[in-house]
């Protein structure tokens, strides 16, 4: 006992250090890609046809006369104050930007995972008790499908039929504009923030936004998440125990959902948490088709501009978000799964 | 017939009488598997298809679809132009046929700078262990940490747009699940029985991994890589949609649906043909990825 | 896919029953859907993009103006009249008196002055539109000034016609700024710049509410404005960078405008009876730009070549219809001093004789540069297949503006594919971009220019371009562009080809949306809906 108390600070430690490195690593490719790009930043600011004595002056100003490891340190330095710099295309500190348009995307990667759970997981279980049958064949078609379509191409298909044919749908963007700006933003999460302040109004009318980006990303998440089910509910079924539960009579449904599937869990909590982190990344095709000003749009933006600031700030958020919810989905493995401590 | 039946009768034989024997037997076992999944045979109808129009581009097409007919556009598909005409008047299943290439080159490329890298990184950090393998792998989680379009679109942004950058970008980012794979395969081959007698035979580190370990990572990487493939046609697909692949007036099909995607409401045909495209393909290389994987690497599910 | 529609429809079902999407606007807003991710600043002593050009056009009053009712004559906006000196440098302004910024703060002579100062300090990209006159950071106290409570007087130190300077003082930067709500904001000397960046102080027809980056612009209307109260409370632009979704959007009546339709777009919902289209001939033109560096691009017969050999007629006719008309000189037709004549079509034969004289019977191979947003894609396929003809082999490269104004700026290119916005309604605007290269040299860095970025330059054209910047008689000044333009129709490394002409489509129970020739000539004051 005496010995477990220093080997797992030197786990955790080591945890820790390997995290740093790579924020380290991160940032430091990050910095390394916008400094060889041949996106100008400095004309992201003045424009291009400004004179060269223009162009100087803010070309001193970001410090681009300095050699680029000056420059990086430097940014380490701010960031290790909290200070993420201020965006050239937005004029706004990032950490604003950033508090602005990641909720946007975590609300559509949250419902569209939520969908991939609620929908995926079902119809994995169906496909796998009825293996070789027509449902299980179903199942596996759609989740390849969901899984091969472009998405934008995806995305436009649907704006077209569900929003402008048959007009269930709100269309592009968060909210109809003159909701805009009404609900005071305490989580950034339109609809959490509509229901706080009691706007049902708002409430219906962001749902009816979120519903198609959702779906499109949602479909991709079903596909994997249906998908690795299957596949993990029949590796359980051909198990010793199930036969010896089903000898003794045990109702199938138990069997299935009370036996097996309990089983499953324990892996699909890692398959959704990668699912999750990558719907975090934000998708900059469905955003740019859906008007969504999330992550994904911001960063793409930032990155034509070579706004590098809101590049790296966007790439350390989702890069947090990654290592996060990963480490998560280790502790959830660990506390659903005895075996593995 | 008769000849047929030997052959069938040499590769079932209970007992092979040569190396050659046994290797052959075990291909045509998995083949026998692998037919008998008929979700895996449409797979790799689809690919088959796919490199047969590719092969045949000069001679299925009418046109190198890249010439400009103003006079033609838009028109919709009927029987002179199958799938109609594009927003410069040009044949889009012929732009389809010679995209075909374009969609085999990026994904051969890709999977010729992935697997020997994603392979190379991950055997020597599991047979290795220690230092290295801490570090080869911290390397490996950055590049996993990385938003992966993202990553693509900033190498493609900094080497300058092309179909070749793209492929670069494209595979730097792709390469560090191959790792993984490959380091997991190689941590358990390490201490076998095998490589031990290799090593007590004098065979140096570098012959054992590329002579004994590699080859034996070998199948799972290609399973893996078969799956990815759709990923990766989606994603040069989707760095042609941000203008970021080929160039035109090149055929590549995600800058076709990027193009003509402002058509959609009025002249469907001009995104969809090519959407459709990307459909089939990614979802023939899953389909062929699934199937492999059953018949190689049955318990990794999936 | 059956299962996946079901579902779907089955979401849109629960969305539906859960209140679903309403139709069409408030009356007393107008929402337009535009691309606005070029907007950077709000400053009027920075911006230079197209949306904040139009942005600010309706929050400040100008020096001079054109107004809505009338696009043709230049008026005083916050001058009530002006008074030029016989030698031509001085003019005084005399301010309309009774003017109050959105602020409630009076519009003194005082403010008009350190507007203009502000900027010439500030030294943005625009600021070069007033500083050409010789103004300073240092000089200009003294050359702009109150002279009292209701007149300003300004002072030039270059020879300019004072058409020029009086049209000058209609650009944005002339634009006139609440200088004690600004200054209240200033921070460490910086002229309130940090704060005017996002936020406004004037005293024109709105006044800005909210700017969200990449989402939205709200406008708010001022009451008080002195032509009287506009005719909506609010303007929205909402960032639609698709133009399909702007186009949904409009059909289903989400928005009242859609500002960024492609041509065959338009000829789309020209069937939907809700919907209006509206053309507007504007100052933007397309040409292709030969770098003069380049072996072959720079002889005068292979431009020329390059003139004959494009077909400008098919593609004004076809991806372009209606969006786009043939234009081949530098100034846009419709503005005073135009050359409207067009002297090329494509014809092969004289192209090709033009190549062999000079010694490309074989043609050559080069790259052509240009953006990636449409229509450019296209143009520049149609041109590689017209220099094809030539035995010229185009290869295309597309790329943001980001990255493609650094090549064209460094001389890197052989042909850029670009657009072109005069800065104001003077020819001298493009005169001076298109036509005066007075130091050709690498390290004389005048990247602004596009002569210079062509590395080409001409003793007659600077020659010419100077003289109408500066001669005083109308009638000599008008003659002397015409012939600059037909000057460079023939020699010079541009091969101007088209002009555009904007179209909106909007609800037809909204109208009085102005849009005049140039950039920042928008106007959202006279919008009303029914």
């Amino acid at each position: 006992m005496g010995l477990a108390l220093p080997s797992k600070l030197v786990k955790v430690s080591g945890v820790i250090a390997s995290l740093i490195l790579t924020f380290i690593g991160l940032t430091a490719i990050t910095f390394t890609i916008g400094r060889v790009m041949p996106a100008d930043p400095v004309l992201a600011i003045v424009g291009d046809r400004a004179s060269q004595e223009v162009y100087d002056q803010v070309f001193l100003q970001l410090g681009l006369d300095q050699p680029i490891y000056v420059q990086y340190l430097k940014y380490l330095g701010q960031l290790l104050q909290g200070d993420l710099g201020t965006s050239i295309m937005t004029a706004q500190p990032v950490a604003e930007d950033i508090l602005r348009f990641f909720p946007a995307t975590l609300e559509l990667a949250t419902v569209a995972t939520l969908l991939g759970i609620f929908v995926g997981i079902p119809m994995g279980v169906l496909a796998a008790v009825n293996q070789g049958r027509w449902p299980d064949h179903v199942v596996r078609i759609i989740g390849l499908i969901g899984y091969s379509a472009p998405i934008f191409w995806l995305g436009m298909i649907a704006l077209l039929i569900f929003y402008a044919n048959l007009g269930w749908v709100a269309g592009p963007g968060r909210l109809d504009v003159y909701y805009d700006s009404i609900v005071d933003p305490v989580t950034g999460i339109l609809i959490l923030d509509a229901a706080l302040a009691g706007e049902w109004d708002i409430f219906h009318n962001a749902i009816a936004h979120l519903i198609l980006p959702a779906s499109i990303l949602g479909t991709f998440a079903l596909a994997y998440i249906a998908r690795m089910t299957r596949s993990f509910m029949l590796d359980q079924l051909s198990q010793e125990y199930i036969l010896t539960a089903r000898v003794k009579g045990v109702p199938e449904w138990q069997v299935i959902w009370g036996h097996a599937f309990r089983n499953v869990l324990v892996q699909l909590i890692t398959i959704i948490g990668l699912t999750y982190a990558s719907l975090l990344e934000g998708s900059v095709l469905t955003e740019t088709i859906f008007s969504w000003p999330g992550i994904g749009l911001y960063i793409t933006n930032s990155l034509f501009n070579n706004d590098m600031n809101a590049v790296l700030g966007g790439t350390i958020v989702v890069g947090v978000c990654f290592v996060g919810i990963n480490m998560l989905s280790d502790l959830l493995y660990k506390l659903v799964d005895p075996r593995v401590r | 017939m008769q000849a047929n039946l030997t052959l069938r009768g040499w590769l079932l034989a209970e007992v092979p009488e040569s190396k050659t024997q046994a290797r052959c037997q075990r291909l045509f076992i998995s083949w026998l598997e692998f037919k008998g999944n008929p979700v895996a045979v449409v797979g790799l109808l689809i690919i088959a298809s796919l490199v047969a129009i590719a092969v045949l581009a000069p001679w299925i097409t009418a046109s190198d679809a890249l010439e400009p007919d103003l006079a033609g556009r838009l028109q919709p598909p009927g029987s002179e132009h199958w799938f109609g005409t594009d927003e410069l008047g040009r044949d889009i299943r012929d732009r389809i046929i010679w995209g075909s290439r374009i969609t085999l080159y990026i994904v051969g490329l890709v999977s010729v700078i992935v697997v020997p890298i994603g392979l190379m990184i991950g055997i020597v950090a599991g047979y290795m262990g220690g230092w290295i393998d801490t570090v080869l792998m911290r390397l490996t989680d950055i590049f996993l940490a990385f938003p992966r379009l993202i990553l693509a679109m900033a190498l493609v942004a900094a080497l300058g747009p092309g179909l070749e950058n793209a492929v670069l970008a494209i595979a730097l980012t792709t390469w560090s699940p191959f790792a993984r794979i490959a380091r997991a395969e190689a941590l358990t081959l390490r201490n076998s029985d095998f490589i031990l007698a290799a090593r007590m035979q004098g065979v140096s580190t570098a012959g054992i991994l590329t002579r004994h370990v590699a080859p034996l990572c070998m199948s799972s990487v290609i399973v893996r890589l078969t799956l990815d493939m759709a990923g990766i046609i989606l994603t040069a697909a989707g760095l042609g949609f941000l203008g970021l692949g080929a160039q035109p007036p090149t055929p590549e099909w995600g800058a076709m649906i990027s193009l003509g995607r402002q058509y959609l409401i009025d002249q469907w045909w001009v995104p969809t043909m090519p959407g459709i495209a990307i459909l089939v393909v990614s979802l023939g290389f899953n389909l062929l990825g699934d199937g492999l994987r059953d018949v190689f690497d049955p318990k990794s599910g999936g | 896919m059956k299962t996946i529609r079901l579902l779907l429809l089955s979401l849109a079902a629960a969305t539906l029953a859960l209140g679903g999407a309403q139709a069409a606007t408030p009356k007393n807003m107008f929402v337009q859907a535009k691309d606005i991710a070029d907007i950077i600043t709000m400053d009027p002593a920075e911006v230079f993009e197209l949306t904040t050009g139009e942005i600010i056009a309706n929050i400040y009053d100008r020096i001079m103006m054109f107004e809505p009712e009338d696009l043709q004559n230049l008026v005083g906006g916050v001058a009530e009249s002006y008074e030029v000196s016989k030698d031509g440098k001085t003019i005084t302004f005399k301010i309309r008196p009774g003017l109050k910024f959105h602020s409630g703060n009076p519009v003194r002579a005082a403010d008009v002055a350190w507007s203009l100062q502000r900027v010439v300090k500030l030294n943005k990209t625009p600021a070069f539109i007033i500083t050409q006159f010789g103004w300073t950071p240092d000089n200009v106290d003294s050359l702009v000034k109150a002279t009292d409570s209701s007149h300003v007087q300004i002072t030039i130190t270059e020879d300019f016609s004072p058409g020029l300077v009086l049209n000058a003082m209609s650009a944005g930067v002339a634009s006139v700024v609440d200088m004690k709500l600004v200054m209240s904001h200033e921070k460490e000397g910086d002229l309130g710049y940090d704060w005017l960046k996002s936020n406004s102080a004037g005293s024109g027809a709105f006044s800005l509410k909210t700017w969200k980056a990449n989402e939205i612009v709200t406008l708010e209307a001022n009451q008080d404005y002195r032509h009287g109260k506009p005719g909506v409370d609010r303007v929205i632009l909402r960032h639609v960078a698709e133009p399909s979704s702007q186009r949904l959007l409009l059909e289903k009546g989400d928005i009242d405008m859609a500002r960024n339709l492609t041509p065959d777009q338009i000829k789309g919902i020209m069937g939907n009876s809700d919907i209006a289209i509206d053309g507007h001939p504007k100052g933007t033109i397309v040409y292709m730009a030969a770098n003069a560096g380049h072996p072959a691009l720079g002889k005068e017969k292979v431009v020329q070549a390059l003139r004959w050999l494009v077909d400008y007629n098919s593609m004004a006719n076809s991806f372009l219809a209606g969006q786009f008309v043939v234009h081949q000189a530098f100034w846009p037709a419709g503005l005073w001093a135009s050359l409207e004549t067009i002297p090329y079509k494509q014809d092969i034969p004289k192209a090709r004789a033009l190549l062999a004289e000079a010694g490309y019977a074989d043609g050559f191979e080069l790259t052509i540069h240009t953006l990636t947003n449409s229509p450019f894609p296209e143009i520049a396929q149609a041109v590689q297949a017209n220099l094809a003809k030539g035995g010229i082999k185009a290869n295309i490269v597309t790329l943001e503006g980001k990255t493609l104004w650094p090549k064209y700026r460094a001389r890197e290119h052989d042909i850029i594919l670009a657009r072109w916005s005069p800065d104001y309604v003077d020819p001298h605007s493009n005169a001076d971009a298109f036509a005066h290269n007075p130091d050709n040299r690498l390290e004389a860095k005048l990247t602004g220019v596009l002569a210079w970025r062509n590395a080409w330059a001409d003793d007659a054209s600077n020659k010419l371009a100077v003289m109408a910047r500066n001669e005083l008689d109308l009638g000599k000044r008008k003659q002397q562009y015409l012939d600059l333009q037909a000057m460079l129709q023939k020699k010079g490394p541009f091969v101007i080809m088209f002009q555009q002409n904007e179209q909106v489509a909007r609800r037809k129970n909204l109208r009085g949306f102005v849009s005049g020739s140039n950039f920042d000539l928008v106007f959202y004051r006279n919008v009303t809906k029914q």
